[in-house]
């Protein structure tokens, strides 16, 4: 159909550009759609990383025996290509949002446990026996002392992880599921350049955007790191 | 359970495993293209890495190395492949060679600098006290000092590439990858399920061949400087 028809094509048909306003102005609606796909998945799996990362991260601190397994377990995930764990998850939960979403938690895993458990170890020692002197028990050290301590470096853990699951949405596209990556792969298969770009532009955009909020929540929750002015 | 059946029963098909598109020829493929990306990555970031880190005075234009690394994290490796198979490099093997490649990159040069600007500045004085020109401090005390830096890029940047391949799938390659885009395309979810076991049986073993080869291949005095 292409090759028959490429011959009458007006000189502008023809022209394949990598940017184009009115892709993007004719196809609003759907561009959107799927970078609202993108931006939920990506937020919901952060969070669902996070409410599970940081009490493993705790276990494996408060009893140093489980850190081995623990991070050794995440390690092992993280090793394994997302197509390939998409690939074994989906025949069992036969949904892809799902499938695409326990794949991206998973990854997450491993660079936020490593993370808050760096925070957790590196915490001034000083501050631990002084709160130890002041009658802390474990848990409430835990809570009150060594978490919010670990703050920064949770929230850098988390900054990583964000980012790369934005990009690692994308390859949810062999389940059908991959937000902008369905853009792209279309643009693909149908050689149209300026769907692959735009698609591949916003991602860069959610990735900066969502690690700028990052950073702000990060000052936000941490104050005193900024009247310390160190830096 | 019928899933884990049918995926033994198509992993125990001695169809599936010879031929040209067997699981052998198809791992080989996988394993030559993993090499292919990582040497094209090693010979422009090892060059570029040493530099860096051994001329005084480059910590300027070492933060590239930062701003390489962040965009890469950023950048979806499906972008590049489809933009590179959009473009006269063509779809199937290639681009997913030089995608993977280019995502590779900042991993080694990465552990290049910092390997070469984590050399004790004492043993560099030394070094140029002894009377050693600046090609004899980096052969003989800059470099060896640096192995195990670079080698951990390395091999960081092989067990990504490795687990990169697998997209050149999607976009006419070859590769393990292919198992399981062909298993979703005809909803054979056994076939599925035993590619992705292949490819991450694959990831895994790569990564233990790997770590072994890393310690065995480190330097007897540095191994003991490491453990003190």
């Amino acid at each position: 159909m292409r090759e028959g028809s490429l011959a009458q094509m007006s000189p502008e048909a023809a022209a394949n550009p990598w940017l184009s306003w009115s892709y993007v102005q004719d196809n609003a609606p759907e561009i959107l759609g799927y970078l609202g796909q993108h931006a939920g998945l990506t937020l919901q799996a952060i969070v669902i990383a996070v409410v599970v990362a940081v009490p493993l991260a705790a276990l494996a601190h408060t009893w140093p025996r489980l850190a081995g397994p623990i991070v050794g377990t995440t390690g092992v995930l993280y090793t394994i290509p997302s197509l390939a764990l998409f690939a074994v998850v989906y025949p069992f939960l036969r949904d892809r949002r799902a499938t695409v979403l326990l794949g991206l938690v998973l990854y997450a895993l491993l660079l936020l446990v490593r993370n808050t458990l760096v925070g957790l170890a590196t915490v001034d020692p000083a501050v631990r026996d002084a709160a130890r002197g002041l009658g802390y028990g474990r848990w409430r050290l835990l809570f009150l002392v060594e978490l919010p301590n670990a703050l920064p470096s949770v929230m850098t853990g988390l900054r990583l992880a964000a980012v790369s699951t934005v990009a690692l949405v994308t390859v949810g596209v062999v389940i059908g599921y991959g937000g902008l990556g369905q853009l792209m792969f279309r643009g693909f298969s149908s050689g149209y350049r300026a769907q692959i770009m735009t698609a591949t532009l916003l991602c860069l955009a959610l990735a900066l955007v969502i690690d700028l909020l990052l950073y702000l929540l990060g000052r936000a929750l941490t104050p005193w790191a900024r009247s310390a002015g160190s830096r | 359970m019928n899933q884990i059946q049918a995926a033994f029963v198509w992993l125990n098909d001695p169809i599936n495993w010879s031929g040209p598109n067997g699981i052998l020829a198809l791992t080989g493929e996988h394993l030559l293209m993993t090499a292919l990306a990582v040497l094209l990555a090693a010979v422009v970031a090892l060059p570029v890495g040493i530099v860096l880190g051994h001329v005084p005075g480059a910590e300027r234009a070492a933060s590239i190395t930062v701003v390489l690394t962040n965009v890469s994290r950023a950048l979806p490796t499906l972008a590049l492949l489809t933009i590179f198979a959009s473009t006269a490099i063509g779809f199937g093997n290639r681009p997913t060679i030089l995608a993977a490649a280019i995502f590779a990159l900042p991993v080694i040069l990465a552990n290049t600098y910092a390997g070469l600007r984590g050399v004790d500045a004492d043993v560099r004085d030394a070094a140029r006290g002894m009377g050693l020109s600046g090609w004899r401090v980096l052969g003989q005390v800059e470099l060896p000092l640096a192995l195990p830096l670079i080698t951990a890029g390395l091999r960081t940047a092989t067990v990504q590439v490795i687990a990169t391949i697998p997209l050149a799938a999607l976009v006419g390659g070859g590769g393990l990858g292919t198992i399981i885009v062909a298993g979703f395309g005809t909803q054979r979810y056994g076939q599925v399920l035993a590619g992705g076991v292949l490819v991450a049986a694959l990831c895994l073993a790569v990564e233990g061949v790997l770590a072994l080869a890393q310690r065995l291949l480190t330097p007897a005095p540095v191994l003991a400087l490491q453990r003190s």
